[in-house]
């Protein structure tokens, strides 16, 4: 069977793979080849070496886009999952309406960032101009402006992962911990969390990768203002990039070294929870 | 089991703290909706006002709002991207993914691991390379715009599909091309219909990725041409003030197709991104 369907590989294989190499294999070569040189088109490239990347870890700029981005990942992604599993909890209490409570927090994760980014502007300079202040005054305003925003965005999404989750824990297992004596919190601890552990490694992989790689919400609602304070890696790289004449090299640098991040995050943060998951 | 009397008691108190905690998640919709018709000098500062008989502005917003981003036509390019770009992903995906899977050699399994690998690679690493690329071989207009999805889009599909044809048993293909049947026909007819749950999943998360796209979009076609996201950040211009009028009833007029969208699929949207989580 192998060989006969072998045959078929420009019908079923070749349309996706001319398509995938123009747009992901050879972009990606080629940025990586180009994080060493010095360039404005592709086509006059001066190769130099580390100097980009030396450059990079001498931006201010990238630094504090970097610490912007680390604090505000660990702050939404810890906000969100703990909203989303306390959702969750509630929700498969067999409580009246669920279904309607499910549709509506799930809602905001259909809108677009850009649009998101926008909704919150208003809402949130609203209410500060009641101090007489604005979201761009301070970046603490625009951080916090951020976490609420993806608190809004991506708890649904999250709680209706864990809630698939929860009702794949066998109730047996919880009535006969409950038999046993043990309390609420102790069941929770030791027999709900470690069988929807699997939900957790995938609601930290969802909301570790898209917080530390937001992009269009980061530029509706503050555009890094006030004076580039709350800009986050992925803006930083995009302004460097088509802002800074003569800088694409250190652009294409800071894009391979934002790129080993994610990979590097993603990769410790599967492999430490896959290690805690058991079979019920 | 019946619900004891506390558990009831409970169950009810946690009901209303839903109830208003869904009210909270509805209300910044709500809040834009009302704003939409207000005065575009009347939002900024009273955000949470009701528009009153001085401050009404009736339709004006949505028709100086139209004319302004032609949002007409981008709704058009929105959804012409759409439709073709995610009816070609999982036409062409799960091809290639029954391919790789069926057909095992050293190059498929290859072809796999850079699939997978794609997916965690962030935007901005192929962001500049990939626009110049576009650039230099005709893709930057709609339908090369179309390409490139289908290239990006790539990595999460062919996995998703892969993961579900290696449940799909042997045996029935064997016996069809036995019958005559040739390996297209086998994969149309047998194969094709068998993916649906798992085509649904991968069509959902594709739509939800390129209606709301904006940086892609906005590189490659952005100069001549604008989806809806583009065209609402457009509004906020250069310098200078937005109008915030215009800017509230375009955010309605962004949120309504996707509301509707989500209410008349949501169960196949909710399920969709679940399986599409659980898998992933």
């Amino acid at each position: 069977m192998q060989k006969l369907i072998k045959k078929y590989f420009p019908l079923f294989a070749l349309p996706t793979l001319i398509a995938f190499t123009i747009s992901f294999v050879i972009p990606f070569v080629l940025g990586v080849y180009l994080s060493f040189t010095e360039f404005t088109t592709v086509t006059n490239a001066k190769w130099v070496g580390l100097n980009n990347y030396m450059k990079v870890f001498a931006d201010k700029e990238f630094l504090n886009a970097l610490w912007f981005t680390v604090k505000f990942t660990v702050v939404s992604v810890v906000s969100i999952n703990v909203l989303a599993f306390v959702f969750a909890l509630l929700l498969t209490r067999k409580i009246k309406g669920t279904n309607m409570f499910r549709t509506v927090f799930f809602m905001p994760n259909l809108i677009g960032g850009i649009v998101l980014g926008y909704i919150w502007q208003l809402i949130i300079n609203g209410v500060l101009i009641k101090f007489d202040v604005t979201l761009t005054v301070s970046a603490k305003y625009g951080f916090w402006g951020l976490v609420v925003l993806m608190c809004w965005q991506l708890t649904g999404y999250m709680m209706v992962i864990y809630i698939a989750g929860l009702q794949n824990v066998p109730k047996d297992l919880i009535e006969a911990a409950n038999i046993d004596g043990a309390t609420k919190f102790g069941i929770l601890r030791n027999v709900t969390l470690p069988l929807v552990m699997p939900s957790i490694t995938i609601c930290l992989f969802l909301t570790l990768s898209n917080s530390f790689k937001l992009f269009d919400q980061n530029l509706a609602l503050t555009a890094g203002a006030p004076s580039k304070q709350t800009t986050m890696l992925a803006l930083d790289i995009y302004n460097t990039f088509y802002g800074k004449a003569g800088w694409e090299g250190v652009g294409q640098a800071k894009a391979v070294v934002f790129f080993v991040m994610v990979a590097l995050i993603v990769l410790v943060q599967l492999l430490l929870t896959r290690s805690k998951e058991v079979e019920s | 089991m019946e619900q004891s009397l506390g558990t009831q008691r409970v169950n009810r108190v946690i009901f209303v703290i839903m109830l208003i905690l869904a009210i909270l998640f509805i209300a910044p919709i709500l809040i834009v909706l009302m704003n939409s018709f207000k005065g575009r000098f009347y939002i900024s500062d009273t955000p949470f006002q009701f528009p009153n008989s001085e401050t009404f502005a009736g339709l004006s917003n949505y028709t100086s709002g139209i004319v302004k981003i032609g949002f007409f036509n981008a709704f058009g390019l929105s959804l012409f991207i759409t439709v073709f770009s995610v009816g070609l992903i999982v036409l062409l995906t799960s091809m290639t993914a029954w391919y790789i899977t069926r057909v095992k050699t050293k190059f498929t399994n290859l072809l796999y691991y850079i699939f997978v690998f794609s997916m965690i690679v962030p935007f901005q690493m192929v962001m500049f390379t990939m626009t110049k690329t576009a650039n230099v071989i005709n893709l930057d207009n709609p339908i090369g715009l179309i390409v490139i999805y289908i290239g990006f889009g790539a990595g999460l599909s062919v996995f998703l599909f892969s993961g579900f044809v290696k449940s799909i048993p042997l045996e029935i293909e064997e016996a069809v091309l036995i019958d005559g049947y040739n390996p297209a026909q086998s994969f149309f007819k047998i194969v094709l219909p068998l993916l649906k749950p798992i085509a649904i999943t991968v069509a959902i998360l594709n739509v939800m990725w390129i209606w709301n796209d904006y940086l892609l979009p906005l590189l490659v076609i952005g100069s001549e041409w604008k989806t809806i996201p583009i065209a609402i950040q457009y509004l906020k211009g250069g310098y200078g003030s937005i109008d915030m009028g215009a800017m509230m009833a375009m955010l309605v007029l962004a949120i309504v197709p996707i509301i509707i969208f989500y209410l008349f699929c949501q169960r196949y949207i909710i399920e969709g991104v679940v399986a599409g989580a659980v898998k992933g």
